[in-house]
């Protein structure tokens, strides 16, 4: 059994989900003005996904991450300052300026990096929770995928060698219905991507990503059978982007008003807000206040970055090495 | 008749004739449709960068959308070939590679030689690569050395619309394995492209500039970057000769070593990697099969050995730049 959610857990949820909300809406304004380089994938409306799964873990439990990647850092507890700095290409970011938003990562806080690659996260789940089990470390690991992500041979590889090493591992599939343009009714075999648990071993649910509730549950239960001894999950959550792939992108793929509909009738935060008002444990005015403080620290972090310094030619060639 | 198309609309032109010309031509990737099962458009993107944009419509079931599976259909266009399809599998960026290269080089390389030449393997990988779009250390490697160190791959590196065509129809006309990259950067490069269709064969350098001095030898994006500096360094009355292998495997040595003996100089230009690298191929090539028409030391001018940066201001200071060539081209000159 999960643990129940106290009225501070409730407040930490809603205050991540919005952070990550304030910061990838915020990124999709900047962005439409060319100061911000590279390529962003935007994680808004999937929040309550990794925000449901990182309240059950701790410092010392790790996640891999995706190009979409935003929300887990900050669900995970990685600095957004830093986040944006980063993106902005500036030294004081989390990477130095050398990552960029594909590549965000912060080990001591368990985010084992965004990736640029798809797929490339399941091995090293599995190395991290083996690392764990060989020292009798209750600590679990979090692969972050999506359903494009599913169809790549790493994972199928990590999710075999998870449940034949039986480690504490969750495959975590986000599944929002598409990998670029392509939709995942089109690259995905089965009705379903936690269909392919059995196939490796494992229990596979699939659950409502549009509500924190349902994620945080299933990925607690699963969790907490991994923390024990028991070994992998698949937890597939069912959710939308709410832009394009990558900023820039026209969506002609997508069905007029798909994404509208959705924000309307299931987004997570509006949902969340709706739950937790109408049961009266928490006030309007409270999570009102904690959007101030939210847009605060996002503008804070945007004044910063456009001003903080970028990296010199002296940083070009070091960090490729521990030693020289 | 010839008229001025860009670098991706060549590469498109070429697959579309290429297509009508025979059945056996097939298209496939991540997107290169896109919009395979989407609500929307069925052929929303034509590949991330729209470089294959309209094919979908034109030769119905031949362009062919995949899941994100790059050993699986990389090795599947590979199979195709074995038994007389003309598949071009798509990589979408070349740093991909890591994911499905034993199909490449254990698979698809190697076929030919270990079945005692009995097979042919007539397949084209296209992939785009190179550093500028602040793309990062996963998304802006060149690789065409790897692949040109590899024996049974054939490696082709346009640096215009005009190359872009002629090789993409001869890479899809050849019965070997080719690796086909396009640099981002020159997508929307513009040039005289004939409408027709034309094959340039491989293993043919393009001597881009004439001139007696230097000779620069420069890959794929470099070409232009070495235009650039040479145009400059004219002003100051050193005459460099340009040459441009269009293919590094198979490489014309021949083109190039002539004009070394006639030049006496030497500066390639290579935006990968400087160890083991297009550069210091040719350099040592060039230091072993003339050295005595050398009149100064050879110079590499290369990324670093270091990832590709994210940030601009280390982008830029990593991407090799007409100034870096000057410098190296004067350095060659002055050399006593
Ligand atoms: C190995 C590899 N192949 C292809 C790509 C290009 N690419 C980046 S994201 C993406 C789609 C991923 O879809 P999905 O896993 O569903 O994640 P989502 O973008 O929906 O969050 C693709 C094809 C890549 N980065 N790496
Ligand atoms: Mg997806």
């Amino acid at each position: 059994m999960t643990k129940t959610l106290t009225r501070e857990d409730l407040l930490k949820a809603y205050r991540t989900m919005r952070t990550i909300r304030e910061f990838e809406e915020r990124l999709h304004t900047d962005f439409a003005t060319g100061e911000i380089p590279g390529f962003v994938h935007l994680y808004a409306g999937e929040e309550a996904s990794a925000t449901g799964v990182c309240m059950n873990l701790t410092a010392d439990d790790h996640i891999a991450s995706t190009h979409r990647g935003h929300g887990h850092c900050i669900a995970k507890g990685v600095d957004p300052v830093g986040m944006m700095a980063e993106i902005w290409g500036k030294k004081t970011g989390t990477c130095k300026g050398k990552g960029g938003s594909m590549h965000i990562a912060d080990l001591s806080v368990g985010m084992l990096g965004a990736n640029g690659i798809v797929g490339g996260g399941g091995p090293l789940v599995c190395g991290t929770a083996l690392a764990a089990k060989l020292r009798n470390q209750p600590f679990v690991s979090v692969c972050f995928f999506g359903d494009g992500a599913s169809n790549q041979g790493t994972i199928f590889e990590a999710m075999n060698l998870a449940s034949v090493w039986n480690l504490p591992v969750i495959f975590l599939a986000e599944n929002n219905g598409y990998a670029e343009a392509t939709s995942s009714k089109f690259s995905v075999a089965c009705d379903n991507i936690a269909d392919r648990a059995s196939a490796f071993g494992m229990p596979g649910i699939t659950v409502d990503g549009f509500d924190f509730f349902a994620v945080y549950e299933a990925a607690g239960a699963a969790i907490d059978r991994a923390r024990n001894g028991g070994g992998p999950s698949l937890v597939e959550v069912k959710l939308s982007r709410y832009y394009g792939h990558f900023e820039g992108d026209q969506q002609t793929y997508r069905a007029a008003g798909e994404v509208q509909n959705i924000r309307d009738t299931k987004d997570c935060l509006m949902q969340f807000a709706h739950r937790v008002t109408s049961s009266g444990e928490i006030a309007q005015a409270e999570l009102d206040a904690i959007d101030a403080e939210v847009k605060a620290l996002i503008d804070g972090s945007v004044v910063k970055a456009k001003s903080d310094p970028k990296p010199t030619e002296a940083d070009l060639l070091t960090d490729v090495y521990v030693s020289y | 008749m010839a008229r001025k198309i860009t670098y991706q609309q060549a590469i498109n032109e070429a697959l579309d004739q290429e297509m009508s010309r025979d059945q056996n031509v097939i298209v496939m990737g991540e997107d290169v449709a896109g919009g395979e099962g989407s609500p929307g458009e069925q052929d929303a993107w034509g590949g991330v960068l729209g470089v294959t944009r309209g094919l979908y419509h034109k030769h119905p079931g031949r362009v062919i959308d995949t899941p994100i599976s790059e050993s699986g259909y990389v090795g599947a266009a590979i199979g195709a070939a074995c038994v007389g399809m003309r598949p071009v599998a798509e990589l979408m960026f070349v740093d991909f590679l890591g994911v499905c290269f034993d199909q490449i080089f254990n698979q698809a390389a190697k076929f030919r030689y270990m079945f005692g030449g009995k097979s042919e393997t007539p397949v084209v990988i296209r992939a785009m690569y190179g550093a500028g779009f602040r793309a990062a250390a996963q998304h802006s490697q060149c690789l065409y050395n790897i692949f040109t160190h590899i024996p049974g791959l054939k490696v082709v590196v346009p640096s215009n619309p005009y190359d872009a065509k002629g090789l993409l129809i001869q890479s899809i006309r050849d019965n070997d394995p080719v690796i086909f990259l396009e640099h981002k950067a020159l997508y929307t490069m513009e040039g005289e492209v004939p409408e027709e269709s034309y094959a340039i064969p491989f293993g043919e350098a393009a001597v881009v500039r004439e001139g007696h001095d230097v000779t620069i030898v420069a890959i794929g994006r470099m070409v232009q970057k070495a235009q650039e500096a040479a145009a400059e360094l004219q002003k100051q009355g050193i005459h460099c000769e340009i040459i441009d292998p269009r293919t590094t495997s198979p490489l014309d040595t021949d083109t190039i070593l002539e004009s070394v003996e006639k030049t006496g100089r030497l500066v390639v230009v290579d935006e990968s990697h400087p160890r083991c690298s297009m550069a210091s191929d040719i350099a040592g090539l060039a230091a072993e099969r003339v050295f005595g028409s050398l009149k100064a030391p050879i110079r590499q001018v290369t990324g670093f050995h270091s990832p590709v940066p994210f940030s601009d201001t280390l982008e830029e200071l990593y991407i090799p730049s007409a100034a870096k060539i000057i410098a190296a081209v004067q350095s060659t000159k002055e050399y006593k």
